[in-house]
């Protein structure tokens, strides 16, 4: 299969983009503006409760990515799809990001609570390590060398293989975390006031229009990429058969 | 029925197109000879027809199965020897080949048959594959296509690699072969000996085939060699 | 396919006992990995002890590396994964053989293993039948991924590397699961091991099903 060939941009920006930046700037504002000033402290937790909008958007983007990833790679396997093997290598990208934001915030926000760094019981947070973990090797595969179609196809069966396996992590560290360690309830249970509500509502918002707007630049960069190296299959062809009449042959 | 019928075939290694639209039809009996250049696309055409490469475009049929459908049935009727051997290190000899007959579903009583053929000592049958020289791994590797009696023999540079009495031990495997009903592709550099032994002389380069000749149109080996292979004298192992 | 399965499962096994890498550098990386534990923690028997699972079954993972690798790196020696293809075996056969003899190779270090702990670390053993069964079950599901990731990364540059990264995470529900079962095997531990087993064997059969299909995947793709 062949990438017909666009005109080749200079850079990947668009309206689409431009607008969707702006928003997230102006987003990211009200958010600080919000969550620093007008969101109530927390009795427990005092400040660091303001880390809940970074890290449950943070969060949650995570596995929206992760779950891009694991379509993608069905797709590659099943129909040979280039355009969902480009966007599962985007999002693993950027959901390690995103997933490395949510471990640093949760670790930081625990602190207080657990007088840890790391609380094992917080059976989401741990799962969580175990996911960017994957997505670390997942990314590892990519950047493999070799014939592109097999780099997809190992990529894409290294997501299959994470997204089945994220489910028993997540319910053997349940297990072991109900059964000899004391669970800790996850800092994100209890209930949330208005005003942190809504802030937390936005974060998620805003965090949601960040990933698009990443994801379009890196889909876009990586499509360019492959028809750098594509070209179009008819010249290439072409080109061989050339060889041919340079040997001094009669093709 | 051909045994290879090939049509605007287009396979690519990577997003390389190794070979270009290739047009072939070779039937039961024939001993051909591929030649061409270095990396005219001549081992590529052997493993596409051995059913190991996918085709992008074109069709294909070897021994009567579609490639672009079921390609595992045809890897199970060829023998093919390419370039490596396929051959354990640690094993002997004869462990080798009775895995690979074992694997293959043939009958492990032909083995010693077959490595007799190849001139590969009893001495030898079990010593370690990793002791053994070039040549003598190169018989038993041949040894292992030898004992599946193929109806499609598909040999990359057989002769590299062996001695004198070795290359004439190749050049009569192939014509019983051929006499078998068996049909014989060759790839090779050794146009000497091998062009007097084939039925028809293919010329591969740039991907696609620029000559198909029949030795019934009256060849020699006096003939100048196809167009863009260098003249070389003696064995020229790529 | 079962037949095929075994036949490759012969060879690979047939391959060890004559270069003997299990025997003559596995087992003894392994001895050696619980010695340099003993150092570490100075020791200390309660410690020891308490840490015996743990330690045991990290030890296995390492190996687990290793002999994965080295069932790979077979395959790759001139071009042997493509005969086996042109012989017409099954790729799911050939899977099911190799990981059978990965879990052999494992299972023989195993039993050097929990000698090895049993004399260094004073461990008691309790129940055996916990003991082998989670061994058993363990070993088939480490095999049967490590396998799979091993295919993957085969012929790649800096393959060795690779390898941990992709695999340890994946395994993570099995070193929890083996290692309460041998805290329950060694009465260490108030745990009820046999349900833990439950997990090892559901994590077993969902990798070998991924295996089976994926694996062919890999041989004819890349």
């Amino acid at each position: 299969m062949t990438i017909p060939p666009t005109d080749v941009a200079a850079h990947t920006g668009s309206s689409t983009t431009r607008w969707l930046g702006l928003a997230v700037m102006a987003g990211v504002v009200t958010m600080f503006l919000l969550g620093f000033f007008v969101a109530p402290e927390d009795d427990l937790m005092a400040d660091s409760v303001r880390m809940i909008f970074v890290h449950v958007p943070s969060a949650i983007l995570t596995y929206v990515a992760f779950g891009v990833t694991a379509v993608g790679s069905l797709m590659w396997l099943w129909k040979r799809s280039v355009w969902w093997d480009i966007a599962a290598h985007a999002a693993a990208e950027i959901g390690v990001v995103f997933c490395g934001l949510t471990l640093v915030t949760g670790s930081i926000w625990g602190r207080p609570t657990w007088n840890t760094y790391w609380e094992w019981g917080d059976v989401r947070l741990v799962t969580t390590l175990i996911l960017f973990l994957m997505m670390v090797g997942y990314l590892a595969v990519r950047s493999m060398g070799g014939d592109e179609a097999a780099v997809s196809t190992r990529a894409a069966i290294v997501g299959l293989i994470a997204a089945v396996n994220l489910p028993i992590v997540n319910r053997s560290v349940e297990w072991w975390a109900d059964r000899t360690l004391h669970q800790q309830s996850s800092i994100t249970d209890g209930k949330l006031e208005d005003w942190t509500l809504f802030t937390m509502v936005l974060g998620i918002v805003v965090w949601a229009m960040f990933f698009l707007w990443a994801m379009l630049h890196r889909f876009r960069v990586g499509w360019l990429e492959r028809q750098l190296r594509v070209g179009d299959l008819d010249e290439a062809i072409a080109a061989r058969r050339a060889e041919a009449v340079d040997a001094g042959g009669d093709a | 029925m051909p045994i290879v019928a090939l049509r605007g075939l287009v396979a690519l290694l990577g997003r390389f197109p190794a070979l270009a639209g290739v047009d072939l039809e070779v039937g039961a009996g024939e001993i051909v000879l591929v030649q061409g250049p270095n990396g005219a696309g001549k081992s590529t055409l052997l493993r596409v027809c051995a059913g190991l490469l996918r085709i992008e475009s074109g069709s294909a049929e070897v021994l009567g199965h579609d490639l672009s459908v079921d390609r595992a049935a045809v890897r199970r009727s060829v023998g093919l020897l390419g370039h490596d051997t396929a051959l354990y290190d640690d094993l002997s000899v004869e462990e080798n080949l009775r895995f690979w007959a074992r694997a293959s579903r043939v009958d492990e009583a032909a083995v010693p048959a077959a490595l007799d053929r190849l001139g590969v000592s009893p001495r030898l049958h079990d010593v370690a594959v990793r002791h053994l020289s070039a040549g003598q791994r190169r018989r038993t590797a041949l040894a292992a296509v030898v004992v599946r009696r193929p109806r499609l023999w598909l040999l990359d540079e057989p002769h590299a690699g062996l001695d004198q009495r070795g290359r004439d031990l190749i050049d009569q495997l192939i014509v019983d072969a051929a006499g078998d009903g068996a049909t014989v592709m060759l790839a090779s550099h050794e146009l000497d000996r091998t062009v007097d032994l084939a039925t028809r002389h293919l010329t591969v380069a740039g991907g696609t085939i620029t000559a198909d000749r029949r030795s019934d149109s009256g060849w020699s080996s006096s003939d100048e060699p196809g167009p863009g292979v260098t003249e070389q004298g003696g064995s020229d192992v790529s | 396919m079962f037949r095929d399965a075994r036949i490759v499962a012969a060879k690979d096994l047939q391959i060890e006992w004559r270069s003997r890498v299990t025997f003559s550098q596995v087992v003894p990386f392994a001895t050696l990995v619980l010695v340099l534990f003993g150092f570490a923690l100075d020791a200390n028997r309660p410690v020891l002890e308490r840490a015996t699972s743990g330690l045991f079954w990290i030890t296995v993972m390492f190996v687990s590396t290793l002999a994965v690798q080295r069932s790979t790196s077979i395959e790759t020696s001139d071009g042997a994964r493509r005969a086996l293809l042109l012989a017409g075996i099954e790729p799911a056969a050939v899977y099911a053989g190799k990981t059978a003899a990965v879990a052999v190779q494992l299972l023989l270090v195993q039993v050097v293993l929990v000698a090895g702990v049993v004399v260094l670390f004073g461990a008691e053993i309790e129940a055996w039948g916990l003991l082998i069964s989670t061994c058993v079950v363990a070993t088939v599901g480490i095999a049967g991924a490590g396998t799979l990731f091993g295919a993957l990364v085969a012929g790649v540059r800096a393959r060795e590397t690779v390898l941990p990264i992709l695999l340890l995470p994946v395994l993570a529900p099995v070193l929890i699961g083996a290692t309460r079962a041998f805290d329950d095997a060694f009465g260490s531990v108030a745990v009820d091991g046999w349900s833990w087993l439950g997990l090892l064997a559901g994590f077993g059969i969902i990798n070998l099903v991924l295996g089976s299909l994926s694996y062919g995947v890999l041989l004819e793709e890349t």
